[in-house]
């Protein structure tokens, strides 16, 4: 196996890391704040990777100033732009599950989900 | 251009924005507004239909005049518009079968909102069968994710916001995986639009170069939307998220949610990577894999599970593994009969949950087996409705669920080393599904006069249930038309499979 390049795009695989490490919070933490923090982790991850593939070295962010119009002076712009709308998308849904997370704390007075799911089945609702 | 042509788009923008105008209204106008919606909607998707039948091809409708590579764009195909018009009428029943528990179930105050989840997700379920921009698909699984998220915790018990955050968390994990392989694919080819990326896609195949990265973006995209529709392993929301949600929210999540993660895999399989690359990888055997887990231990569970409600929701689990087997067999035939088998699930499931709650208003709003007994006699449309989606289900013919199975089982004979496996799952599945399904018909339709009585188990007819009754002959109808006219829907999913290429 030939590693040069893991080392030559070692952001990228930093942002993969990353992504790992948010994925397995997400899924494997029993406690739900930790789970949304995993969540935040996995979707800054890919904003990471997705500005990584936009960027252009020596180049600067599509602004004109002092009438530079050539293209060659710029970076991909479109990345960016994705990297918005994931932003808004993942703000939404952490929105959504700290307010999930508030209604289940109020009921149960604990932010463990397996501990709520054995309380549900007692209770035989 | 045709004014016809509009129409996607116009029914897109149409859905988002009579949502917002539902908050402002009182819940009587508000379920006018959410119903006309439908209604128009359902129109214009048939007009779409007919124009794109009419003229043999689709089209590509540019948002805001900007050319191909930058700008955003809508596609049309006969399978599109028949996917949007079928979705459109199947939400249209499932709100009127639902009329009854949305009044006793939801707090006044909430009820406009769940008129806004719907339109929220019509308006992206549409989307995701109209686009033709891979990013902007994945922003609208998102909004589905959360309208879907709505649906279910409406109804306020410990249950469902239990249900809403295991549904959330796997459906987070999913939509993660699928912006990875979106991501990916765009580093690698350079665009977003799913003809572009075709174009690509076949350059790098050709010359080579990039061919374990783009396996491994279809694989992500296939994993992450296979999480995100409750592929077998990952399924654990299911039961409960189904189970103890508002009746007409359960029948929605089971055949619209679902079907509209399945339908945009139907459309990366064929219009962003090609579907000559695809059945060559080894995704289609992994899918292949865990469809048919799914199919036996989905029915396995619904065997021993007491509740009606959640075992109609674990056979969902079967049905999706069904579709999912189809994928993995790896020829268009057998995609085909997938497709078919998402048009066939959503109708019989629908009114699976439509009659099942018709039952269990006859049996004292219990969901237990011990209750249900005789129920069939109480209330006897639900009962009649019931047994055509059982039978369905477990595929007598003349109803949906047995063309699907036949199209599954002709489209396995043609790969060699997949037959066997395909028609014992089949087999094992088949009966199982038949255990659980009429076991349950036998029960509401045993004569057991005492405990009806004992418990005051009052008796319904048509008209004390006016909407729910006209939901259920409806569905009925269509489940038949499916299952004894089934040649036109499988011609028209060819034609539209073959437009996608």
């Amino acid at each position: 196996m030939d590693f040069s390049n893991l080392m030559l795009n070692y952001e990228e695989a930093v942002a993969m890391i990353l992504f790992g490490i948010g994925f397995s919070n997400l899924l494997l933490q029993k406690n739900l704040i930790k789970k949304i923090i995993g969540l935040n982790i996995m979707d800054t991850a890919m904003y990471l990777f997705l500005a990584l593939k936009g960027y252009i070295n020596g180049r600067k962010a599509p602004i004109v100033v002092n009438g530079v119009q050539s293209v060659e002076a710029y970076i991909n712009p479109i990345p960016s732009g994705l990297v918005l709308t994931g932003i808004v998308v993942s703000v939404s849904v952490t929105a959504l599950m700290l307010s999930l997370t508030i209604r289940l704390y109020y009921r149960y007075h604990t932010l463990d989900l397996d501990e709520i799911s054995t309380r549900l089945k007692k209770e035989g609702l | 251009m045709a004014f016809v042509q509009n129409f996607p788009f116009m029914s897109i923008i149409l859905s988002l924005f009579s949502g917002p105008l539902s908050t402002v209204m009182d819940r009587k106008k508000a379920k006018i507004i959410n119903t006309a919606v439908l209604l128009i909607l359902t129109a214009m998707s048939a007009a779409v239909l007919v124009y794109v039948m009419g003229t043999g091809e689709s089209y590509v409708y540019t948002m805001g005049h900007f050319p191909a590579p930058w700008g955003n764009e809508i596609r049309v195909g006969v399978l599109e518009a028949a996917m949007a018009l079928f979705f459109c009428v199947i939400m249209l029943l499932c709100m009127l079968g639902g009329v009854l528990e949305r009044e006793l179930e939801l707090e006044e105050s909430k009820e406009n909102l769940y008129y806004v989840m719907v339109n929220l997700l019509l308006c992206s379920l549409l989307a995701l069968i109209y686009t033709n921009d891979l990013f902007t698909a994945y922003v609208f699984v998102e909004i589905n994710t959360i309208s879907a998220c709505g649906l279910i915790m409406i109804k306020q018990n410990g249950r469902t916001i239990e249900a809403a955050t295991r549904y959330m968390i796997m459906s987070l994990l999913g939509s993660g995986l699928l912006l990875l392989g979106i991501c990916f694919l765009y580093d690698l080819t350079g665009h977003l639009l799913m003809s572009n990326i075709q174009q690509q896609v076949r350059i790098l195949q050709e010359t080579g170069a990039y061919h374990v990265p783009l396996l491994v973006s279809l694989g992500l995209m296939s994993i992450g939307l296979a999480i995100k529709s409750a592929l077998f392993p990952f399924h654990t929301w299911l039961p409960d998220a189904y189970g103890y949600s508002t009746v007409s929210s359960a029948a929605i999540l089971s055949s619209l949610v679902s079907k509209g993660y399945i339908f945009l895999l139907v459309k990366i399989f064929f219009r962003v990577i090609g579907f000559d690359i695809v059945k060559n990888s080894k995704v289609v055997n992994v899918l292949f894999v865990f469809g048919i887990a799914g199919m036996i231990m989905g029915s396995v569970s619904a065997i021993r599970e007491n509740n009606i409600r959640r075992m109609i929701a674990y056979s969902s689990v079967a049905q999706i593994g069904y579709i999912y087997m189809g994928f993995g067999l790896g020829t268009t035939d057998s995609v085909v009969a997938s497709i078919y088998h998402i048009v066939s699930h959503a109708a019989t499931k629908s009114l699976l949950f439509v009659a099942a709650s018709g039952i269990t208003d006859a049996s004292g709003d219990s969901t237990s087996f011990f209750d249900l007994t005789g129920a069939g006699y109480r209330n006897k449309l639900a009962g009649a409705a019931f047994t055509v989606g059982s039978l369905s289900m477990v595929g007598i013919p003349m109803f949906s669920g047995f063309i699907s199975k036949l199209l599954f089982a002709q489209s396995a004979l043609e790969s060699v080393n997949k037959m066997l496996p395909t028609l014992i799952a089949l087999a094992i599945s088949t009966i199982l599904n038949a255990v659980y399904f009429l076991k349950t018909v036998i029960r509401i339709y045993a004569p057991d006069r005492k405990l009806a009585s004992e418990k005051h188990f009052r008796t319904i007819t048509m008209a004390d249930q006016p909407q729910k009754a006209a939901a259920l002959i409806l569905f009925i109808i269509l489940n038949l038309a499916l299952g004894l006219s089934s040649q036109p829907v499988i011609r028209l999913i060819r034609s539209g499979l073959s437009m996608f290429s």
